[in-house]
């Protein structure tokens, strides 16, 4: 099976592990995600000003060119899955912009393309039975903090992947992966998201939230489909160790990571260069 | 507090393209304050998420345009998905903030970002930061 992916720009650099983990565990698991033909950047933000129809050109750009590849598009990244799967909603419900966008574009598009996120295609293609009864290495209880962030969820009748007040593909996948996760209030927080940028102190405090949440409730480590959750979550915890004598840390991983060494593949596989808080530990303590 | 109103400045032709570029009425809103208690981002914040709306029904831009609060909002749709009359506010501050951009003030300087930082932090921090406050993107 192939599904035609769209990596979008920091799956190519920053956040690497994201993909790579994430092909990998899809060749185990016996789909191919092959990367679609001329993309380009979704544009990182779905433009919520109802007159800025420009910044709909760059990601509606992306569909057209992939409905004429393809009928469905499978995203990784939350940020663009949010900014892709928002713009097809708006081809598909407003004439009037879809009229304006595709004549700027000039490229023809009804909307009519699926875009579907890794976790959907682990849910409902490949389901978590089969996916459990191909795990190699059962995650051996460890506890993990799914972190959902905002762009997963949100807005509910756009995404639809989700109950944004009680998500629960996250921990089907852990648990079925053999890990236990964890509950706890902040799943579904903002880590801060491009605050970063702005105000540091908006998005140290808000990933603090999240940790401290998280940790109370007894997880080793937090997942995310996020590159921007991750940096935030992860680069935050130098800052908040700066001003805190013994701090402890939490690792942050993708999904896609834990996936692929459940699956199989080695621990060593996965890149943790760029965890400011060390995930194998956590990992070897569980025989991992 | 002393608010003194002025029905001269209601509904004035900035609160109206407020609206028209959020496609949001402020008058939908009545005050129940669960934007406010949704939002992670309150600490930060010199006006409350309500408070911003409330000014604008009384025709008080002015005091909503000097808050902090619309540059410090990052868009996670708490309060839209809270409110129990449909207002998606993250559209009002992403209004608020056009406005200002749409002038040709920018929020954040480039330059400014050291090396290491550009190194570390993920394109989609940067692009999306640059969306939202930058003039020109």
């Amino acid at each position: 099976m192939n599904y035609q992916y769209f990596p979008g720009c920091t799956l190519y650099t920053k956040g690497k592990s994201l993909d790579e983990a994430g092909k990998r565990a899809g060749e185990k698991l016996g789909f191919t995600l092959e990367e679609m033909p001329y993309w380009t950047c979704c544009g990182a933000t779905f433009p919520l000003a109802e007159d800025y129809d420009m910044a709909l050109a760059s990601p509606t750009r992306v569909l057209a060119r992939g409905r004429k590849a393809g009928e469905k598009l499978v995203t990784l990244c939350a940020v663009c899955h949010n900014v892709l799967k928002r713009t097809n909603h708006v081809m598909k419900t407003n004439p009037e912009r879809r009229a304006k966008v595709t004549d700027f574009i000039e490229e023809p598009y009804g909307g009519d393309l699926d875009v579907i996120h890794y976790l959907e295609v682990l849910r409902d293609e490949v389901g978590f039975e089969n996916l459990a009864a191909k795990v190699e290495k059962p995650l051996a209880g460890l506890k993990v903090a799914p972190f959902y962030g905002c762009l997963l969820l949100r807005p509910k009748a756009e995404m639809a992947m989700d109950d944004p007040d009680n998500p629960s593909i996250f921990e089907d996948l852990l648990r079925a992966l053999g890990a236990e996760p964890v509950d706890y209030p902040m799943k579904a927080e903002c880590c801060g998201a491009f605050q970063v940028v702005h105000s540091d102190a908006m998005a140290t405090r808000c990933s603090r939230e999240i940790i401290d949440s998280a940790r109370a409730r007894g997880a080793e480590m937090l997942v995310t489909a996020c590159p921007l959750c991750q940096f935030n979550i992860e680069e935050r915890q130098g800052e908040m160790a700066k001003g805190e004598q013994g701090f402890k840390g939490l690792p942050v991983l993708y999904f896609t990571q834990l996936l692929a060494l459940a699956l199989g593949e080695p621990a060593e596989a996965m890149d943790v260069s760029r965890n400011h808080t060390d995930p194998r530990p956590a990992l070897q303590a569980r025989g991992l | 507090m002393r608010v003194k109103l002025d029905g001269d400045k209601v509904r004035n032709d900035r609160i109206k393209k407020v609206e028209e570029i959020s496609c949001q009425s402020v008058y939908r809103c009545y005050q129940c304050g669960k934007c406010s208690a949704a939002c992670p981002a309150t600490p930060e914040m010199d006006m409350l998420p309500n408070q911003v709306i409330r000014y604008l029904q009384l025709g008080m831009d002015e005091k909503v345009f000097a808050a902090n609060t619309p540059w410090i909002c990052a868009s996670c749709l708490q309060c839209m998905s809270v409110c129990p009359k449909g207002v998606d506010l993250a559209r009002i501050m992403e209004a608020i903030r056009m406005l200002q951009l749409r002038k040709g003030k920018n929020e954040i300087e480039i330059r400014k970002f050291p090396k290491e930082y550009l190194e570390k932090a993920p394109q989609i921090a940067f692009i999306s930061g640059y969306r939202k406050f930058l003039s020109l993107s």
